[in-house]
């Protein structure tokens, strides 16, 4: 995958990806993939790389408990397949 | 905080129209979207009732905006917007009327109506999202297109000088004007919240990100690449105001840039009324 794809920040981190426990609740966030159209800004902008592109490129919550619920994801997703599942 | 922000992030859906197919027309991560949202959670911060709210656009892109939206919209010929807008809002001087504009619609076709708007101070918000070109139509130069950018009818690059937008409407008279980009959201809201509330004419220019044509043809990147970009070449006008000319060329000052209190069309004209016309 080429820099200007992923823009860099999601490949910084090394890919951990654990299984998260549900018993805490749901993810913290709900993406619609019907609505998404994967322009890749939520992954790129998320300030703890949580997202990491599926192979249509769509975000999947890599690391979901780095989610601090700064609603960077949310409020720049042009497209509100993006919502928070925080109480 | 955290219960707050639970409500915004679905906030918007409220607000849209429940038989539009979603997603939207715009291309993947067009600045529109993200317009929308801001615009959407301002209005419901301050909680105007849907049918005391009319969304006037023109044609183009980010007039495609209001087709969206469940509230009464008005999707109106090419850079007209603003003289239908001012025709709803003289037949309901009650109702909240807000017109959706781009740089093209607004300040090239409709640029007339757009200064006269301003001089008459006539109460109504106009969000002017400014992406540079005319995207729909392919990728023409809008008058806000800069100096040497590139578009399909400027290849060689843009000879003309460009409109700045928020100096236009200060010096044509409008009583508040602000800056935003599409990076800068939760400001946005803010800013476009406080032109809502504001009474006389508001404008609220955004900058987007027009990648399919803009940024492709001077090789700006993605829409992830824009965006940043917006983050560094925003100034903020406190900053600004100590900064010289030479370094705040290529950048764009941000935040709310003029305000007054000058007096508004609709009550001055039902002066004139009360005065002259209803014994």
């Amino acid at each position: 995958m080429t820099d200007s794809k992923t823009a860099g920040d999601a490949q910084a981190k090394p890919g951990a990806k654990s299984k998260y426990d549900y018993s805490k609740g749901p993810l913290p966030l709900e993406i619609n993939l019907t609505w998404c159209k994967a322009c890749n800004l939520c992954i790129a902008l998320c300030p703890k790389q949580v997202f990491e592109p599926d192979r249509d490129g769509k975000p999947v919550q890599a690391r979901p408990d780095d989610c601090t619920q700064c609603t960077i994801c949310w409020v720049h997703c042009p497209d509100f397949a993006i919502t928070s599942n925080y109480k | 905080m955290a219960t707050a922000e639970k409500q915004k992030s679905d906030v918007v859906l409220k607000y849209l129209r429940p038989k539009k197919k979603f997603p939207s027309v715009w291309c993947p991560g067009c600045g529109n979207g993200i317009v929308m949202g801001a615009f959407l959670r301002a209005i419901d911060k301050l909680g105007y009732d849907k049918d005391n709210v009319a969304v006037v656009s023109g044609i183009g892109c980010s007039s495609r905006l209001p087709i969206y939206l469940d509230f009464h919209t008005l999707h109106t010929t090419h850079g007209r917007a603003l003289p239908f807008a001012t025709g709803v809002k003289f037949a309901r001087p009650g109702m909240k009327v807000i017109v959706i504009t781009g740089d093209g619609d607004a300040l090239a076709i409709g640029g007339n109506h757009f200064i006269h708007a301003c001089r008459r101070n006539i109460d109504i918000t106009a969000i002017l999202i400014n992406n540079y070109i005319y995207g729909m139509t392919g990728g023409q130069g809008s008058p806000t297109t800069p100096s040497a950018a590139i578009s399909t009818t400027t290849p060689y690059g843009n000879a003309e000088k460009h409109f700045d937008p928020c100096d236009l409407a200060i010096g044509a008279g409008a009583s508040f004007v602000a800056r935003a980009t599409v990076y800068h959201t939760p400001q946005m809201e803010r800013l476009i919240g406080e032109a809502l509330e504001h009474r006389g004419f508001s404008l609220v220019e955004v900058i987007s990100n027009c990648h399919t044509y803009f940024g492709r043809l001077n090789r700006q990147g993605d829409p992830v690449a824009m965006i940043k970009a917006f983050k560094d070449n925003a100034v903020a006008k406190a900053r600004a105001e100590k900064m010289t000319a030479e370094e705040l060329k290529g950048k764009f000052v941000i935040g709310g840039l003029y305000r007054s209190d000058k007096t508004e069309f609709c009550d001055e004209y039902q002066k004139v009324v009360d005065a002259h016309l209803v014994k």
